[in-house]
């Protein structure tokens, strides 16, 4: 069933780097809006779980990043780009258990090698663009049922 | 089952957010990786974890968690608790350790 709004509903959040206690704030947020706007509830948890996760890998890696979403009656997109280090072999990284995570972050559970796989996982499209030095993009698009 | 039904079985310690304990449990789910539990568990799991700190609170949120169980007696510092009791999430102690915990909880859960 489309959603039932009149246009797209669009938004941003900023992430600051190395604030693990604003963690899941932004995707709180996204979550709320979705809820407002009636959306289908595995959509939601869905989206939900994979804009965490990508918070997080700005929270552990970058400096900062910047998240986005269009909620349209269809779908939800979520764009997130960060400056941060990026990413060598984007294929590398999408491999459950890989991570460069260093110990104190993994002392809290983080960094399990999951965040990626668990985005792609929890959306229908997925894309990952990184360029070392500059930083990275993921497109994440869940289409409501 | 609810949340409440545990508590003797489990020596549960309810620590936020009570009301939750009437929350209906689908199962239970027992990892100490936070991604693990966001890809794993399912919704209304509780979660059986011994990781205290602030993040807990929006990984049970954001999976629809009925509530977490913290073992081994581990302590929870405040900024955690009023977390927990912002977003509605039900934190429960246990001075059982996980393996107890989850022998119990599947014994009552299956």
């Amino acid at each position: 069933m489309p959603l039932n709004i009149d246009e797209n509903i669009e938004g941003s959040f900023q992430v600051i780097g190395g604030n693990f206690d604003k963690a899941g704030e932004a995707s709180s947020q996204l979550k709320l809006k979705l809820f407002e706007v009636g959306a289908d509830e595995d959509v939601i948890r869905r989206a939900a779980i994979a804009t965490f996760e990508a918070e997080m890998n700005v929270i552990i890696y970058a400096a900062a990043g910047r998240l986005q979403y269009l909620i349209t009656p269809s779908y939800i997109e979520i764009r997130i780009e960060d400056m941060g280090p990026g990413i060598e072999d984007t294929d590398q990284a999408m491999q459950e258990g890989y991570s460069t995570a260093p110990d104190w972050v993994r002392e809290m559970g983080w960094g399990a090698g999951m965040g990626l796989p668990n985005m792609k996982k929890n959306s229908d499209k997925f894309k990952i663009d990184s360029i070392v030095g500059e930083g990275t993009t993921i497109e994440m698009i869940m289409n409501f049922p | 089952m609810k949340l409440n039904d545990l508590v003797e079985e489990l020596s549960l310690e309810a620590k936020t957010f009570k009301e939750g304990l009437q929350n209906e449990i689908a199962g239970a789910y027992v990892s100490d990786l936070l991604s693990d539990v966001m890809g794993n568990s399912k919704k209304g799991d509780v979660w059986v974890t011994l990781q205290t700190h602030l993040n807990i609170v929006a990984v049970a949120g954001h999976a629809g968690l009925a509530g977490i169980i913290i073992v081994g007696g581990r302590q929870l510092q405040e900024a955690v608790l009023q977390k927990a009791e912002a977003e509605k999430i039900t934190i429960m102690s246990t001075p059982l350790s996980a393996f107890e915990t989850a022998g119990r909880l599947y014994k009552l859960l299956t």
